[in-house]
């Protein structure tokens, strides 16, 4: 009897812990499945434009900002600052050998010898650092050029984005998750209730993009700002919305969301730099 | 609780008065500047600012996130109802996108009293 009680209780554990515990390619065919059952005329590739899949009469307007587009100085700029020698001679093509077949498509990524997630502003100002140079600042200038140009060679191809089965890895992907659909703020909004259940729904005149395909556009030229930003800059505006403090550009909890989103995002076309309202 | 304290006061006050037999309609203009103070707030973008969500008679540019505010006594007969619904929406749905305005202070306890006697009025 006492037997057969633990082997059920060791059975019950295994159930429910394999019940909470949905893998990471668990959720994102739910969250694959949830959007595309959402939008059932968007075709799953186009979610990489934002707002713009989803609404014709913007998308308009945007198709004719992509035709000149703003951020073309950010990647000229980008491009000259890649080729710049450093002050030892080396360049940025010694971080990033690939450069040319283009490596956005798998940041960010789990660095097993770090145990933490990099990003590629990370590994931008990484390689500075590393070579003797001062890093970018972070959320917009320079790191937004140089990112505009390794956008711009991955445009195309596919992201990417692995979450090894390593304890670190998966905890950083499960904290980026529950950021996700954490509540926060005085207004007590998560993203996930802006950019997930009510994506398509208008607040006030703006319609909320879905999540899915956030990451690929970046980093983005803004109307709004007048210049470039990063994800992270966007994320920070996005937490200030609801009158949330944000945390800093390339804060562990910022660099977990955007592995989150990004890993939803596996798949998809990479297509920036890009131009948002 | 207090809105409730306050609502007995004002509604003795307003009894004693109807007995002393003096200016009948005193309550009624109280109310009539209620909502139209209780408008401002609610379209206010950095009070309420409602119009984010709901579609609302005489606002523009609304959202629709949350359901269009219409025949309002009609969906609350019950005025507390209503009240305790844009104190803290998350009583009737606990994951609502609807701000919790009571218990954050994003409004004060009069400023929600205005609102909501505006939201009933429509
Ligand atoms: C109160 C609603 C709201 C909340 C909460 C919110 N956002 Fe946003 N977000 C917006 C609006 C409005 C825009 C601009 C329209 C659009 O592109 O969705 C936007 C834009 C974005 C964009 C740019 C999309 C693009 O294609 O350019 C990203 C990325 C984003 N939000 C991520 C987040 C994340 C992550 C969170 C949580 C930390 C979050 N947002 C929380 C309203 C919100
Ligand atoms: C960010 C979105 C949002 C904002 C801002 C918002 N609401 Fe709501 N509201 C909702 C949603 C969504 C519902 C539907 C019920 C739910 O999901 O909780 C709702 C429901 C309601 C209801 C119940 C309607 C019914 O017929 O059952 C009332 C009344 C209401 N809101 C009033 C207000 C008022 C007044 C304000 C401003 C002070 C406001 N709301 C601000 C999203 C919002």
């Amino acid at each position: 009897m006492k037997k057969f009680s633990i082997a059920l209780s060791v059975m019950l554990v295994l159930v429910t812990s394999f019940a909470v515990q949905a893998t990471p390619d668990d959720d994102l065919k739910a969250f694959r499945s949830y959007f595309t059952k959402k939008f059932p005329n968007v075709p799953v590739a186009d979610f990489i434009n934002g707002v713009y899949a989803i609404d014709k009469p913007s998308r308009e307007q945007w198709e004719s900002f992509e035709e000149f587009p703003s951020y073309d100085i950010a990647i000229d700029n980008g491009k000259a600052r890649f080729n710049k020698k450093f002050a030892n001679g080396k360049s940025f093509a010694s971080c990033f050998p690939n450069y040319k077949k283009g490596i956005k498509q798998n940041y960010p990524y789990f660095d097993k010898e770090t145990g933490k997630v990099v990003t590629l502003e990370a590994a931008i100002n990484k390689c500075l650092t590393d070579n003797g140079e001062k890093p970018y600042k972070w959320k917009k200038g320079p790191i937004t050029e140089v990112g505009a140009y390794l956008a711009y060679l991955s445009r195309g191809n596919k992201i990417n984005i692995k979450v090894p089965n390593n304890p670190d890895a998966i905890a950083i992907y499960n904290e980026g998750k529950k950021f996700f659909y954490a509540k926060r703020g005085q207004l007590n909004m998560a993203c996930a209730d802006c950019h997930y259940y009510y994506a398509g729904h208008r607040i006030r005149a703006d319609i909320l993009s879905p999540a899915l395909g956030h990451p690929t556009g970046f980093p983005v030229y803004r109307n709004k700002w007048g210049g470039m930003g990063t994800l992270h800059r966007r994320y920070a505006g996005c937490n200030k919305q609801v009158r949330a403090k944000p945390f800093k550009a390339q804060s562990p909890q910022y660099t977990a969301l955007e592995y989150f989103e990004t890993y939803m995002s596996n798949g998809l076309e990479e297509n920036g730099p890009s131009m948002r309202k | 609780m207090r809105l409730t304290a306050r609502l007995l006061t004002s509604a003795s006050i307003a009894a004693f008065i109807g007995c002393l037999g003096i200016a009948p309609g005193i309550a009624s203009a109280d109310t009539a500047s209620d909502i139209a103070q209780g408008k401002k707030l609610a379209f206010n973008k950095k009070k309420g600012n409602c119009l984010a969500c709901h579609q609302i008679a005489g606002g523009t540019l609304p959202g629709n996130i949350g359901p269009p505010l219409v025949a309002m006594k009609a969906r609350f007969p019950d005025f507390e109802k209503l009240r305790a619904q844009i104190y803290d929406s998350r009583v009737n749905n606990p994951n609502t996108i609807m701000p919790p305005f009571g218990p954050d202070v994003i409004l004060t306890d009069s400023e929600i009293n205005k609102i909501a006697a505006f939201i009933y009025s429509l």
